[in-house]
């Protein structure tokens, strides 16, 4: 365990002195500012017009915080981290690969997966990150507005878990390459393979779309963003966390194979 | 200390190593030596725990590389050809980073640092960003990484490629000093180090052990035949003629220089010097002589003989006959 906190430490460094970790971070921070504004905004206009129902009727119909504002926002995440995450992943193996100092980890007593394990958790503490930032303008909401707080924790729980397949699988792709940019455009194209698929399989009916629709990760987050916590999906997203790290390792091994 | 024994390794189709047998004893110095593509870095990639062979045995300090690889990670200490840095880092948080990959006790790493600092004379560049230091320094970093869990073992591939002068002979130094308590396994393509530094020298080429020995011995079983250079201005075939008619003359090999002059490569018998007598030779025909002198086996002859290719053999000409067959085991 000793030997994941350093390599993890190692990598949180490596993030945070050069200017990927804010690159990203500010990227997100404005796309999601522009995401946050525009989902407010037609909050309120609802708002308004409940209101003039309610004068109309008589009746109150209340609005839901959780269903309007945080759910859309929560499900814009996933795929702008699409786009993000392969920026997070795709140095860590192939930097050290194209620097010559995979030879100084691969010779240090430490096995393939505590390395594997040390990058994973150091690109997943950044990803938290990314979603702490959500969460400081979810904050705002609870500011002027009621949310519920539990829905949310299932909201950001499920976040936490797509992310974890992404970049695990980011990782393994890492490792095919010494050019960060080979590594970066694999990572982005599967996972926009991985979207569309979702996209195109949502309504299908022949059992191979819905084999397809069951696989592709962002199905699964539908219900952690109603904020239903599901064994089920729970231990979709963990077994393929556990997938990827578990190619990743193959990979590894292969690379020492092969020189 | 090391135990290798029928180590073959294979990228695909292609043979990098192939069924090499040698072991080092505690404190001694080994060279491996070989042109580019040999296998050395294979071999002491091998070694170190960083590939698995695809055959053979290798131990290190009693330990299977295959079966207790953190073992022998542990006692092994490796400087790659290009030193494995994070040029992002300070020379100082690289050797901690190192030190904790490399299991030192978190009470014992700051002196360790201070140790290996002092010893590789990195000691003023220890606040320094690795990307900034030059060639030499981060040879050294690197060298102090490698030596940071004071490991039994140190193989060091090609230590002093890309160094000026100056610093080959400080590395040179560097190395020797760390003889007796460390033993050591470097690689080169540059002889005078390995005659210098080396107790003893492997060649090999193509994968395979061309020869073992130590330098002087190396030197001394290739020294049969004392060879000369001779250059004349004259006609060809009758100064050849002349010369090969002596006494005491093995073979003599002759060929036209670009400004007309002839070159000959002349072996003599072991133990004769004809030189007064070739020179009176030349000199009474009323030829020409330009140039006369022995051409002594270095290292480098040896080397070059013992690993050039056929496809090279017309620059072998010029080389006095190689006694390969002899040295072959």
């Amino acid at each position: 365990m000793r030997n994941v906190w350093t390599i993890t430490r190692k990598e949180l460094n490596a993030y945070f002195r050069s200017p990927i970790a804010y690159i990203v971070l500010a990227v997100f921070a404005i796309i999601f500012g522009f995401f946050f504004y525009s989902v407010i905004s037609l909050f309120m206009r609802q708002v308004f017009e409940q209101a003039q129902y309610t004068v109309m009727y008589g009746r109150m119909y209340p609005l839901n915080v959780n269903e309007m504002v945080i759910r859309p926002l929560l499900s814009n995440v996933s795929v702008v981290c699409l786009f993000l995450v392969p920026m997070i992943t795709m140095r860590l193996f192939a930097e050290e690969k194209k620097s010559g100092t995979m030879e100084l980890l691969m010779t240090a007593p430490i096995t393939d997966m505590q390395i594997i394990l040390g990058k994973f958790f150091a690109a997943f503490i950044l990803y938290a990150c990314l979603l702490g930032i959500t969460f400081c303008y979810i904050l705002i909401l609870f500011r002027y507005g009621n949310p519920d707080w539990k829905p949310l924790i299932a909201g950001y729980l499920g976040q936490l878990l797509l992310g974890g397949c992404f970049l695990s699988f980011g990782l393994l792709l890492s490792t095919f390459t010494k050019n960060q940019l080979v590594a970066g455009s694999l990572t982005f194209g599967l996972f926009l393979m991985l979207w569309i698929l979702n996209m195109a399989s949502e309504y299908a009916s022949t059992q191979v779309g819905q084999i397809v629709n069951y696989i592709s990760f962002t199905t699964h987050i539908e219900n952690f963003s109603k904020g239903v916590l599901d064994l089920k999906d729970t231990v979709y997203y963990l077994s393929v966390i556990g997938l990827g790290l578990f190619l990743t390792a193959r990979s590894l091994e292969s690379v020492r194979w092969r020189g | 200390m090391i135990e290798v024994q029928g180590l073959t390794k294979k990228f695909g189709h292609t043979v990098a190593v192939d069924n090499l047998h040698f072991s080092v004893k505690k404190g001694e110095i080994l060279g491996f030596l070989g042109p580019n593509g040999a296998g050395k870095t294979t071999t002491m990639r091998v070694i170190t725990g960083y590939m698995p062979p695809t055959s053979g045995n290798v131990s290190v300090a009693g330990f299977n590389v295959m079966q207790d690889p953190l073992e022998v990670k542990k006692r092994v200490g490796y400087l790659p050809e290009t030193p494995p840095l994070y040029t992002d880092m300070r020379v100082d948080e690289m050797l901690e980073f190192a030190g904790r990959i490399k299991g030192v006790e978190k009470s014992d790493l700051q002196q360790r640092m201070e140790e290996v600092a002092e010893k590789t004379a990195i000691t003023d560049v220890r606040k320094k960003i690795v990307g900034h230091l030059s060639k030499g320094y981060r040879q050294r970093v690197g060298l102090a990484v490698a030596l940071i869990n004071s490991p039994d073992i140190l193989v060091l591939d090609e230590p002093t490629a890309g160094l000026d002068p100056k610093q080959i002979i400080e590395t040179r130094k560097l190395i020797l000093s760390l003889a007796g308590e460390h033993t050591i396994i470097l690689s080169t393509h540059i002889l005078p180090e390995a005659a210098n530094t080396c107790h003893r020298v492997m060649i090999i080429n193509n994968g395979r052990l061309v020869a073992e020995d130590t330098p002087e011995n190396l030197t001394a079983r290739l020294q049969g035949f004392d060879t000369l250079r001779l250059v004349v201005d004259g006609p060809q075939a009758e100064i050849q003629e002349k010369v090969s008619s002596m006494d005491g003359i093995r073979e003599v090999a002759a060929s036209v220089t670009h400004d007309g002059k002839v070159e000959l490569s002349v072996q003599m018998s072991h133990g004769k010097d004809l030189r007064r007598e070739i020179a009176r030779a030349v000199v009474e025909s009323g030829w020409g002589l330009m140039e006369l002198r022995p051409l002594g086996m270095s290292l480098e002859d040896i080397f070059l003989q013992l690993t050039t290719k056929e496809s090279l053999e017309h620059e072998m000409e010029e080389a006095p006959e190689s006694p390969v067959g002899s040295l072959e085991q």
